[in-house]
């Protein structure tokens, strides 16, 4: 009877993981199927390589250079931002704040990522913009900054929360031994702690990345949405998730335009598998002989 | 339970009955049509329920190549149908017959505080197209101009495409933003910008501009002096009878003409 019943939740459970794994592959099936279909009409070096995104002009075309170098230019920019704060929050709580401080900010960081990413959009649109716009006194607020600037803080929690579970695995032996030979705090934290808790660190700006890059809303809001090659970081941009939300709406299905979105949504899907695959290369621990 | 299911069954059967007693009208077509033909058909239904009426989008295009095989009874239609498709519907057997439901019309807006009021077509294309960046140009301020667009796949985008761009691209550098409160906020915070939306979506916020002499409003919309509009059609196969015809002049009634003007367009009077 024991054995029974350990059978079936072990089927149970094997069954769950089956058909995660097969949502997942449809999902890619889908994209793929959808996707490929515009390159029998547009070649894939045009697509990627060549800056004319005008899917419904006559000829339409399709050239979404410009969309990639958004999403990238606007990650790159969150990261920038996110990383001096979150890492900073992190060697504050994991290595400098007292037990009850680091209970108190925490939480407080992590509340970040609670905030759905629609009201971060709407910050972005109605406060943010016009106050950049009048700080840098720039002709527009929507532009490439202020999307990096709040993306920056949407991955902050996942950065610092990730990194500082990091420090707080590395063993006490490792500081002890540091300051044993001398060395200051600061030195201790820089040159032991950070030094053995690398890969989670590398790991969770990964995961950040990945979060970044694959944001829609708050870029379909803040980001101006010109599918140009920004010449300054005040410039509007057009990542590929807010054009694929912004035009997918009201598409013809079948039609070639709506090709060419599952064909962005293919760019994006490699770009995060990329991402990913080094996240799990970096996590995975070496195998001891 | 024997008795349960029986119970069950005479109801699902009862309601299957009721269902195809009703009359079924069937829409498709252009996007920007689609929320008129929804937000009525939703008060025409309330009002008539033994009538169901379903929409699809898809585009005129796709509204009107319906028509024509006889899969739909109402083909939405964001233009008069072309003289090519005509001649297909004629060799189809099919006789189409316009309806016009209600007019779009999209006005050209800028920041109040920007003392520019008259435009032409051609000056608009040329700041579109990136051909004069600067307010100065025009007479205005020394102010760099903030080209404000709709993305590509919107009815308003359509519209303006056709009346203003003839054929020329909007430049990259103009910002597309998904919807008509999106651009007149953004239009309302920014000095240095220019965009259009519907003429129903304009507040006193921003400042809409006269074109080729005529100020937008539902007046010269109407009486076709404003040069941005155009008249929004259902197409039916012959003269529309039974629940169709009813439908269309429930839209063309006072009562379906003010959901018309609730849904950001303007009414046929």
């Amino acid at each position: 009877m024991k054995d029974i019943k350990e059978k079936i939740f072990q089927t149970i459970a094997y069954l769950a993981a089956l058909l995660t794994v097969i949502c997942l592959l449809a999902i890619i099936y889908g994209i793929f199927h959808d996707g490929l279909s515009l390159f029998k009409v547009v070649s894939w070096k045009d697509f990627l390589f060549t800056n004319n995104w005008y899917p419904t002009h006559y000829p339409p075309s399709f050239g979404a250079w410009a969309l990639i170098i958004g999403s990238l230019t606007v990650t790159l920019g969150a990261l920038i931002i996110a990383l001096p704060l979150s890492l900073g929050s992190a060697i504050f709580i994991a290595e400098i704040a007292s037990p009850r401080l680091r209970e108190i900010v925490k939480p407080i960081i992590e509340l970040l990522a609670g905030i759905p990413s629609v009201v971060y959009g709407l910050f972005g649109m109605a406060f943010l913009a016009p106050l950049i716009r009048q700080w840098f006194s720039l002709d527009t607020g929507l532009n490439l900054f202020t999307s990096s600037l709040i993306l920056g803080i949407m991955v902050i929690p996942i950065i610092c929360s990730i990194s500082e579970d990091a420090m707080n695995s590395v063993p006490h032996s490792i500081r002890e031994a540091s300051l044993a030979l001398g060395a200051t705090k600061s030195e201790t934290i820089f040159k032991a702690v950070i030094p053995a808790a690398k890969k989670g660190i590398i790991g969770s700006i990964l995961l950040g990345f990945g979060r970044a890059i694959g944001e829609t809303m708050v870029v379909l809001m803040v980001s101006g949405g010109a599918a140009q090659i920004p010449k300054s970081i005040f410039e509007p941009v057009r990542p590929l998730t807010s054009t694929i939300a912004a035009e997918m709406g009201e598409t013809i299905m079948g039609d070639l335009h709506y090709n060419a979105l599952f064909a962005l949504a293919i760019v994006l899907l490699i770009i995060t598998f990329f991402s990913n695959l080094i996240t799990e290369i970096v996590f995975r621990p070496k195998r001891q002989k | 339970m024997k008795n349960k299911l029986l119970l069950l069954v005479a109801i699902l059967t009862l309601t299957t009955i009721t269902v195809n007693a009703k009359s079924k009208v069937t829409c498709a077509g252009s996007t920007t049509v689609l929320p008129i033909a929804q937000a009525t058909a939703e008060a025409f239904m309330d009002a008539h329920p033994d009538i169901n009426i379903s929409i699809r989008g898809g585009g005129s295009g796709v509204g009107i190549a319906a028509l024509i095989n006889n899969s739909v009874d109402i083909a939405l239609s964001s233009r008069p149908m072309k003289s090519k498709e005509i001649s297909q519907a004629k060799a189809k057997g099919i006789n189409p017959v316009p309806y016009a439901i209600a007019l779009d019309g999209i006005a050209v807006i800028v920041h109040p505080s920007n003392t520019i009021s008259n435009i032409t077509i051609s000056q608009i294309r040329d700041i579109y197209t990136g051909k004069i960046k600067n307010w100065k140009e025009l007479g205005g301020p020394n102010l760099p101009i903030v080209v404000i667009s709709r993305d590509v796949s919107s009815g308003t985008f359509e519209v303006f495409n056709e009346k203003v761009m003839a054929g020329a691209k909007v430049s990259s550098s103009a910002q597309l933003l998904a919807s008509n409160n999106a651009v007149t906020n953004t239009v309302a915070d920014t000095p240095g910008a220019i965009g259009y939306a519907g003429v129903g979506f304009v507040s006193n916020k921003v400042k809409a501009l006269v074109v080729e002499k005529v100020l937008p409003s539902e007046k010269t919309v109407q009486d076709g002096t404003y040069i941005l509009s155009r008249k929004l059609y259902m197409y039916t196969n012959g003269k529309a009878t039974g629940a169709v015809s009813s439908y269309i002049a429930f839209i063309q009634s006072p009562q379906g003409q003010k959901i018309v003007k609730e849904q950001g367009f303007i009414p046929l009077q």
